[in-house]
């Protein structure tokens, strides 16, 4: 792997567009339930992968666009986001060598986090309702964990393209 | 901590706006790239559409127009008399209305239990947050965030929103709160006692101000009379079905006493609905 400064920046704002693309798939409503967050599983990889690329601040800057994407109010994915990664780079080493399913279960952790902090945000904002499937996205987020580790592997070893 | 500063300062005001407007043009493609597909299928389906298919609606269209047209006639007179006795009870009216069509990006950004939906038209056509959108059938919402080539509409039906309504064969007044749910809207603040039917059309009260006055709503549901604690109603717009909506400019002055500015109000009106 090169270790020059700036690569694989190009990768992982691509990464990340296309998990924000994902996030608002125009999924019907029986589905839209499942749908994980995808943008904070991405940058959950790349800060395990690259901990010396993506950072809290990559975090917090990639949050305050999901929010302004998902008109949400400021700083509420970018709070939730930045601290969940500062907790992927603490743990960092020690997660590389964690067997898969002690991995997945730190993810699970991870979106559990993030989940009830975008709820308690909310929930100052206005009264939100805590409907049973509220939990499902952080199940179907810690299923997925393994594929888009994978893709995102895939992704980041892949030859850097010549016109680079 | 700066996300938290930041969290606390959009409470309180809306200062940030211009902010968020700039970040905005960094994710707003993403927006209209996610619609691109769903786009494109509508318009391969326009194109290969046949042209037996194609005349006949050409056909029905034009009745409609026609009939239409021939109701119109009818409202303008009604319209103008409207002014006339309103000149004589010497009360204002709200006239002039301009619409903008908009198109829905289909993109779902706020999570499944919010009723809020994208368009495609934004503050560089003037768009402005609390502006009443409706539909063909009737309101589907207002604008609640005004991006520059976006906007969020946030629909009647949301759980955090309630529009004034009036019970167009009795004039009773009351608010419909939305349920969460794209066919149901609440209507909690009715004593025992009310004149409320099933069936009944709920027109907009233009109370508040953010709605214009005179919009159908929804039809209330049928309920057990004693239960009238209950009362939900269908909203009239086809909420979870329209790509095209309409933004509308209702004109807050009231127009004057005066029955001869009526006219040029409403060649303003043919205007922009052309």
């Amino acid at each position: 792997m090169p270790m020059n400064k700036s690569y694989g920046f190009g990768r992982i704002i691509s990464t990340i567009a296309f998990a924000m693309c994902l996030k608002i798939a125009p999924l019907p409503t029986i589905f839209a339930v499942y749908n994980p967050d995808w943008v904070l599983l991405t940058l959950i990889y790349w800060s395990l992968a690259m901990p010396e690329r993506v950072g809290v601040f990559h975090a917090w800057t990639f949050g305050l666009l999901t929010d302004v994407l998902t008109g949400r109010m400021f700083g509420q994915y970018a709070l939730a986001y930045s601290l969940v990664i500062y907790l992927c780079l603490s743990l960092h080493r020690r997660l590389r060598q964690l067997p898969f399913i002690q991995q997945a279960l730190f993810i699970f952790f991870c979106l559990l986090l993030s989940q009830l902090l975008l709820f308690f945000i909310k929930n100052i904002q206005y009264t939100a309702e805590l409907k049973p499937t509220f939990w499902l996205p952080i199940f179907v987020g810690t299923l997925c964990w393994p594929l888009v580790y994978t893709l995102l592997r895939f992704v980041r070893l892949a030859k850097p393209i010549k016109t680079d | 901590m700066a996300s938290i500063a930041l969290l606390t300062t959009e409470h309180i005001n809306f200062r940030l706006a211009p902010v968020r407007a700039a970040l905005s043009l960094a994710v707003d493609p993403i927006k209209y790239l996610v619609d691109l597909p769903t786009e494109t299928m509508s318009r391969i389906n326009y194109s290969i559409r046949s042209y037996s298919s194609l005349r006949e609606e050409n056909k029905k269209l034009s009745e409609k127009q026609s009939l239409n047209q021939i109701r119109l006639l009818k409202y303008e007179a009604l319209e103008k008399e409207n002014i006339r006795l309103r000149a004589l009870l010497e009360n204002s009216f709200d006239l002039g209305e301009q619409v903008l069509v908009a198109e829905l990006l289909a993109v779902n950004i706020a999570s499944p239990y919010e009723n809020i939906v994208v368009v495609n038209k934004g503050t560089r056509f003037g768009v402005h947050p609390q502006q009443a959108v409706v539909d063909a059938n009737g309101i589907v919402g207002q604008i609640f965030r005004a991006l520059p080539y976006s906007s969020e509409v946030m629909l009647i039906t949301d759980p955090n929103h309630a529009i004034p309504v009036q019970v167009n064969r009795n004039g009773l007044l009351t608010i419909a709160v939305g349920s969460g749910e794209l066919n149901r809207l609440n209507l909690p603040f009715l004593p025992d006692n009310a004149d409320i039917r099933p069936g009944d059309l709920l027109i907009s009260s233009g109370l508040g101000g953010t709605f214009p006055q005179g919009y159908p709503v929804a039809v209330v549901d049928t309920f057990a009379p004693p239960a009238n604690k209950r009362i939900t109603a269908t909203p009239k717009a086809l909420l979870d079905r329209n790509r095209e909506l309409m933004i509308v400019w209702s004109d807050k002055k009231p127009v004057s006493l005066a029955p001869s500015q009526s006219p040029k109000q409403n060649e303003a009106e043919d205007h922009a609905n052309e």
